[in-house]
């Protein structure tokens, strides 16, 4: 407690290039993977290759991922552009089959219903399919929130400031305050995305809200 | 590249009681040794909430909690506490096993208790009517309709393990982290990278031998690709979702 | 022969699903339980094989108190057929309908062998039972259902449902052989379903029952249209009730007409030299069955497969009044066509003649 009051300043640092690190690739994420998720659900050969090769890459473990990232992207070790493309391939990853699986949830009488009344097809994506979607899309995405948080931390064994460096800090100095204050601060930055997330998604979802039809309770 | 290729093609890496072979049997060594005592703790559990529907909540808790936990600082935090009190040589080892067992339950409890609590209830019932023992009912009938999920549990907890498994070389275990850790710390990139590939084929590998695997044991009556469109949307989600987030 | 002695099941929470109930359920027929849901039917099936434990009163099956026997014992030796047929995914279908026997000790070929006589018997292909579950169609699954609890020749079925998961034409299908079956083996059945048309047409008793599990009436199919207990058996029989019961009314001798008759592929004039003024003919093959009638001063040529009116149904001598007098009813000529069990013509009657052989029944006697 007393080292966490006397560091207050650096942490909030460290928490927020952890959170900008883990934020970013999400965005970008979810960006790539809707268009993705789409193609894989209207052209059904591109279905199993898809899925698959985003499964591929999502065994890679992440320190493994970020130490080869150069050799693509020709950046130095220590450039934290690693570890954002890095977490946004397991992000894209982890949401195309999730947006994919969304989209098939929709009821095909809603399609249906959406083409016989004249709706075209990209405003029926937009304004039926996707919202439709939102539910499913959403939990992966909060899956994908909390699994980022966790492994930017990695990041640190090379040299990449965030919230990670209190473990290392504190390994190398044989001292288990900061690790502890490391681990629940990151623990609190994936509640607070995973929380943001779901009332996100239950704004953009207010017919859900009505679970129980109003009647019931009326009479 | 060049660096990745000269380290890799260098025969003395290849040798010795430091070299690759010896590295990736460590590596496996820890993840197998990890994954059995996973399993036989996560898999009857799950079986055992599945089948009696009791502690469905804190699977669901315990599974989504655990992904937010870091697991390189809990990892150095049960070296740090666990270590001294252990001293000697399993000072590393234990707490890091131990963290890799933490980490790998959850998925294959998940995957268990999906599995049986997914399995159609008119088959449980015609098994009971049928005269099957309880006993009868979860060997013969919900363990074999379980396999898909359970399978994907054990995948999922395999992946996680042989990613964190790299991590413990940080704390001076061996694997093939350590060529990723020695290599920083000697700004030798192509030991680096020439592990880093390593462990990604490492962990390639053991997922495509777990597909196989799951392909010989299920039976393919379960199998998705024969299951009916419908079929295939009554499967559960929940819980599995959580199941397959693995990453480390 | 099964025996519910003033059953009970209270569930916890207070609410009656049975409520006092006492009926007996004759050895080698079907029994069939029927009503609204939430009148305990299925609550009632379940705890014959003690799926369900009754909270009071005594089940007996052949004099014994089930409450004594155990219950894996018991359940080996009753079948037991559920509405999702409630297979095993991971099983073929061979190894589905053999569970039974298995888990009786017998021999894994004499098991599978029983299990390919049964599939044959529910009228499956053999080669079905090397697939799986979710290979097969809803009707097929549910034959599967039957054959697999027939598979150790229980003595009792309980069937909860079995036929109201697929499609209509599937679903008459399914009952019709199950009747067939069920004149070939004779088990002592109970029988589920909240289908009145169902009971009325597979029960040789039916009980209705009310919400709470109070039996309200229990009789003959017959019995049940003809004198209904009370309102709700009235309302839940629904309409036209007079002319279903003549289902169960064997036609007495019937006034029968000859009825000229002309071959298929004779020329037309034949067929207008044989009507002989009448606007219908009716056309046989070589057997003398009949095929439909024709309407010879509209057609040209010889008389074709596809200028046959179809409308006419075909009763059988010696079968209900209602498929006498249906026949007349729904014959372009008016005359009503009976056929022996052979299916050859025998003659054609009209809906006057079976109305009044209905009218000379003594009054009140529904069969």
């Amino acid at each position: 407690m007393k080292w966490f009051l006397g560091h207050l300043p650096q942490i909030g640092s460290l928490l927020l290039n952890h959170a900008v690190l883990a934020l970013i690739p999400l965005v970008v994420g979810l960006l790539l993977a809707i268009p993705l998720g789409w193609l894989a659900r209207r052209y059904r050969l591109l279905y199993t290759p898809l899925i698959a090769g985003t499964g591929l890459l999502y065994t890679i473990p992440s320190l493994a991922l970020f130490i080869l990232m150069p050799l693509i992207l020709g950046t130095g070790i220590l450039d934290p552009l690693n570890v954002v493309v890095a977490l946004t391939i397991y992000t894209v990853a982890l949401l195309v089959r999730t947006v994919a699986d969304g989209l098939g949830s929709v009821p095909d009488e809603v399609l249906q219903a959406a083409t016989a009344m004249g709706i075209g097809r990209v405003r029926r994506f937009f304004g039926v399919e996707l919202p439709l979607a939102v539910p499913v899309i959403s939990a992966g995405l909060r899956v994908a929130a909390v699994s980022n948080v966790s492994i930017v931390s990695v990041a640190a064994l090379l040299g990449i400031p965030q919230l990670g460096s209190l473990f290392t800090d504190g390994f190398a100095r044989d001292f288990v305050d900061p690790i502890v204050v490391g681990i629940i601060a990151c623990m609190v930055l994936a509640f607070a995305l995973d929380l943001s997330i779901l009332g996100a998604s239950r704004a953009l979802t207010p017919w859900l809200r009505t679970s129980r039809p109003a009647v019931g309770r009326a009479a | 590249m060049n660096l990745l290729w000269d380290w890799l093609s260098d025969p003395a890496n290849w040798d010795g009681p430091y070299g690759i072979p010896v590295r990736v049997v460590e590596h496996l060594g820890y993840s197998a040794v990890t994954l059995v005592l996973a399993a036989l703790i996560g898999i009857p559990l799950g079986l055992w909430i599945g089948h009696t529907g009791r502690g469905r909540v804190l699977v669901v808790n315990l599974v989504n909690g655990m992904r937010s936990v870091p697991t390189l600082g809990l990892l150095f935090v049960a070296v740090l506490v666990v270590g001294p009190l252990l001293g000697g040589d399993i000072a590393f080892l234990v707490p890091s096993i131990f963290v890799l067992v933490v980490l790998a339950v959850p998925p294959i409890l998940a995957g268990a208790y999906a599995g049986v609590e997914g399995v159609d209830p008119g088959a449980r019932d015609a098994a009971r009517g049928m005269g099957m023992r309880p006993a009868e009912v979860l060997v013969r009938v919900e363990v074999p309709c379980a396999m898909p999920l359970i399978f994907s549990g054990l995948r999922s907890a395999a992946l996680q393990v042989v990613a964190t498994a790299t991590l413990a070389a940080s704390v001076s275990l061996g694997g093939l982290g350590r060529f990723l850790i020695d290599g920083q710390a000697y700004r030798d990139y192509g030991q680096m990278a020439g592990g880093a590939l390593l462990v990604a084929a490492l962990a390639m590998l053991v997922d495509l031998v777990f597909a196989g695997v799951q392909r010989l044991v299920v039976s393919p009556g379960l199998s998705p690709v024969r299951a009916t469109r419908r079929d295939r949307r009554r499967q559960p989600t929940g819980v599995l979702d959580a199941a397959v987030a693995h990453q480390t | 022969m099964i025996s519910f002695t003033d059953v009970t099941k209270v569930y916890p929470g207070g609410t009656t699903a049975v409520g006092g109930l006492s009926l007996v359920a004759p050895t080698g027929k079907i029994t069939v339980l029927v009503g609204p849901s939430g009148c305990g039917k299925t609550t009632s099936l379940r705890m014959i094989n003690r799926m369900i434990e009754p909270t009071s009163g005594t089940i007996e099956i052949d004099g014994r108190d089930t409450a004594t026997l155990d219950p894996n014992e018991l359940r080996r030796g009753i079948g037991y057929v559920i509405q999702s047929g409630g297979l095993f995914p991971h099983r073929t279908i061979l190894d589905n309908v053999a569970t039974v026997p298995l888990l009786l000790g017998w021999s894994r070929t004499r098991s599978r062998q029983v299990a390919a006589e049964l599939l044959e018997r529910v009228g499956l292909a053999p080669e079905l039972g090397k697939r799986y579950p979710n290979q097969l169609s809803g009707g097929q699954q549910q034959r599967v259902g039957v054959a697999r609890a027939l598979a150790a020749d229980p003595p009792v079925m309980l069937m909860d449902e079995p036929f109201s998961a697929v499609d209509p034409v599937v679903r008459e299908q399914l009952q019709d052989e199950f009747l067939r079956l069920q004149a070939e083996l004779g088990k002592t059945i109970v029988f589920v379903t909240h289908d009145i048309d169902e009971a009325i047409k597979l029960g040789d008793q039916v009980a209705v029952l009310r919400v709470g599990g109070v039996l309200v009436q229990l009789a003959s199919p017959a019995k049940l249209l003809a004198d209904p207990h009370d309102d709700f058996v009235a309302d839940f029989l629904g309409r036209d009730r007079g002319y279903r019961g003549l289902a169960f009314a064997a036609a007495p001798e019937l006034p029968l007409r000859d009825e000229p008759v002309v071959l298929l592929g004779s020329p037309v004039a034949d067929g207008a030299r044989i009507a002989a003024g009448d606007r219908w003919v009716l056309v046989v093959d070589e057997a003398r069955s009949p095929l439909g009638w024709a309407e010879p001063e509209v057609l040209t040529g010889v008389i074709d497969r596809h200028h046959l009116h179809r409308g006419g149904t075909v009763a059988r001598l010696g079968g209900s009044l209602r498929a006498a007098l249906d026949a007349a009813l729904s014959s372009p000529s008016r005359r009503g066509v009976l056929v022996d069990d052979d299916g050859s013509l025998v003659g054609t009657v009209r809906a006057q003649d079976v109305l009044a052989a209905i009218e000379r029944r003594p009054e009140g006697a529904p069969a």
